[in-house]
């Protein structure tokens, strides 16, 4: 039986979808500290396919990788109580203020480290930013082929994978060699829960930042069970070439940014009654707005 | 040379409207930036759509037609663009923000390491002033679109990169033929030259592509309904007013997320952007996303029984009462009094 090598790259967002009146500061800028930071949605979809095909092809093995700040290796956690295997973190003040192109050079050089891989599996697109562009950069980065929008993994035969892909206006279905970077919609079936053995075998699985505060007592249990080692890493460990990174290496920047105003217009306020009803019906046809 | 180039999108054999409205945008920027705009098409029996490229603004057109092309596959295409790019050296390249375009331009992007800006909803040609190099530039392409949901309005610009480039979402921008008849350059590229065997790795093996009987974009009025709505057998009233009136049927995301509506009715940032004459906006509170959708309406109708729905902050009538009140009574007096 053949086993697969994973990637599932994931992303730590703000909660764009459930925006309060605290969100946006005065000046127009977000207020992250009022957003709740959660695994991106369709990240989680594609660790679902990714599991679906540990579950299909036992021994294969479901890594996590993801890029953020230190607190990130929250969502290694929570994907390694949704089952998979292990997870690296990459996070370094230098990446701070990459865009897509800049991202994705860091996680292909991070991919590169890691070794050999079958599927790189990652959500079409973030909720903060949208732009979907992440995972095919990353794949023009490594020279695989890509598969974007993704569905459904429909079978895997000899050296072929089979997805089904979701357009806007229909389905397709492709073939492709690999290795190869897939990306997943919010279609696709929603992430299995939590698994409460998994979460005892995990819940101190930290990253070496995290462990900094913890008592010396506790630190014999990282050497008995390395699964609780995350691994972390900067740009050296990656052997990134600095200038490709961050502000430096992103072509794009934000001139501007202006908080949501629309044109507020004098609504006249009807009330539902017959009078006025017939009198609005009226005058759009005398118009005619409508008929 | 420093060129505007549209990367053109095909539906059915025919260039989509997606790729019209930018070739209509594109004339308007290459003009203020006093350079030509080029069309790529890519594809099998392309021939005849160079005039319809013309039509819509182009100066050039530039055809990949080989029947391994039928189909869009990222890399062979991808390949074709960035050969093509890196011997011409554009100065913009726009796409669809389409599940072609956003395929395609992220993958041209990290292969000619420049700027990509996603989904944009507005373009402009302006400068910017870079303070602390103390650097003007100027004829930037000025990249606007939405940010966090929504909440935002960002501007972006690839000061230092070239092809600066973006895909913009479908419906946001005009299509319109050009008043001059023009006709330019047919350019035929050498397709063995530009792909490699190896980027047919990926094949097409089946296509389900349903003709949506839905047109939001086209309908001069529209009758839309949000979650206030409050089930799909009230959705029932919206079709049958709708079918009187002459209107399409529309929905809020939250609407279509209840199962009111289906998906292809959305309007909003994550759905269709519409600008028909007459918005009657019914049980729809208004979100920030969904008001970006819809906020070029010429004339917006309200039914609402929350006086504080922000939907009311745009609209030119408001209407204070429930769906299933109102709207048979919109029924009854509009058979009542059209001939």
């Amino acid at each position: 039986m053949k086993n697969f090598k994973i990637i599932v790259l994931a992303k730590q967002v703000p909660d764009t979808r459930n925006v309060g009146k605290d969100a946006m500061k005065e000046d127009g800028t977000v207020n992250r500290a009022a957003l709740p930071a959660i695994f991106n949605p369709e990240d989680l979809n594609a660790l679902e396919q990714a599991l679906r095909l540990k579950d299909k092809y036992p021994g294969s093995t479901v890594t996590i990788l993801t890029m953020g700040p230190p607190r990130a290796a929250e969502i290694i956690r929570e994907g390694l109580y949704r089952g998979a295997d292990n997870g690296y973190l990459l996070t370094d003040r230098a990446f701070a203020g990459s865009d897509t192109l800049a991202t994705s050079y860091a996680l292909s050089r991070a991919i590169v480290k890691m070794g050999d891989f079958d599927f790189i599996l990652a959500g079409r697109q973030a909720i903060d930013g949208d732009t979907a562009q992440v995972g095919p950069q990353v794949a023009e980065k490594l020279g695989v082929p890509q598969v974007t929008y993704a569905e459904e993994i429909v079978e895997i035969k000899k050296n072929k994978i089979v997805v089904k892909r979701r357009l806007e206006k229909g389905v397709e279905t492709v073939e492709s060699t690999f290795p190869l970077l897939i990306t997943v919609t919010g279609t696709a079936p929603n992430c299995r829960p939590r698994n409460a053995k998994l979460i005892m075998k995990y819940k101190y699985a930290t990253t070496i930042s995290e462990r900094q505060n913890v008592s010396e007592d506790y630190i014999f249990m990282y050497d008995d069970r390395p699964f609780l080692n995350l691994p972390e890493w900067n740009v050296g460990d990656i052997e990134a070439e600095p200038e490709r990174l961050g502000l430096s290496g992103s072509p794009t920047k934000v001139k501007k940014v202006e908080n949501v105003v629309f044109q507020a217009k004098e609504a006249k306020v009807l009330e539902a009654d017959n009078q006025n009803i017939e009198w609005l019906m009226k005058e759009l046809i005398s118009n005619h707005t409508l008929g | 040379m420093d060129n505007l180039f549209v990367i053109c999108e095909l539906e059915n054999g025919k260039i989509a409207d997606i790729s019209l409205e930018l070739l209509t945008k594109g004339r308007k920027l290459a003009d203020q930036l006093g350079c030509e705009q080029e069309a790529l098409i890519i594809g099998y029996k392309l021939k005849g759509l160079e005039k319809e490229a013309f039509d819509y603004g182009a100066d050039a057109v530039w055809l990949a037609d080989d029947v391994r092309l039928e189909h869009y596959t990222t890399l062979p295409y991808t390949s074709i663009t960035v050969k093509l790019f890196r011997q011409e050296k554009p100065q913009v390249a726009l796409l669809g923000a389409t599940s072609f375009g956003r395929d395609l331009g992220p993958r041209v992007s990290s292969a000619l390491s420049s700027g990509l800006t996603a989904d944009c909803t507005a373009l402009e040609i302006g400068e910017h002033t870079d303070k602390r190099a103390g650097k003007t530039y100027k004829n930037l392409l000025l990249q606007i679109r939405p940010a966090f949901g929504g909440n935002i309005i960002a501007t972006i610009i690839n000061p230092e990169n070239k092809p600066q480039m973006a895909t913009v979402r479908e419906g946001v921008m005009k299509m319109e033929k050009c008043k001059k008849p023009r006709s330019g350059e047919v350019k035929k590229i050498d397709v063995d030259k530009f792909v490699k065997p190896e980027d047919f790795v990926v094949k097409v093996i089946e296509r389900h592509m349903e003709e949506s009987g839905v047109n939001l974009k086209g309908a001069p009025v529209i009758v839309s309904g949000g979650y206030g709505v409050g089930s799909k057998e009230n959705f029932e009233m919206l079709y049958q007013f709708a079918e009187l009136i002459g209107a399409e049927v529309g929905a809020s995301r939250a609407a279509v997320d209840a199962g009111f509506a289906e998906h292809d009715r959305q309007i909003g940032q994550t759905g269709v952007t519409v600008r028909p004459k007459l918005y009657i906006a019914c049980g729809i509170s208004g979100q920030v996303q969904h008001i970006a959708g819809m906020q070029e309406s010429a004339m917006v109708i309200s039914v609402n029984n929350d006086p504080e729905a922000p939907i009311n902050k745009i609209a030119d009538y408001a209407i204070m009462g429930n769906v299933e009140d109102v709207i048979p009574k919109m029924i009854k007096y509009y058979k009542e009094n059209s001939k």
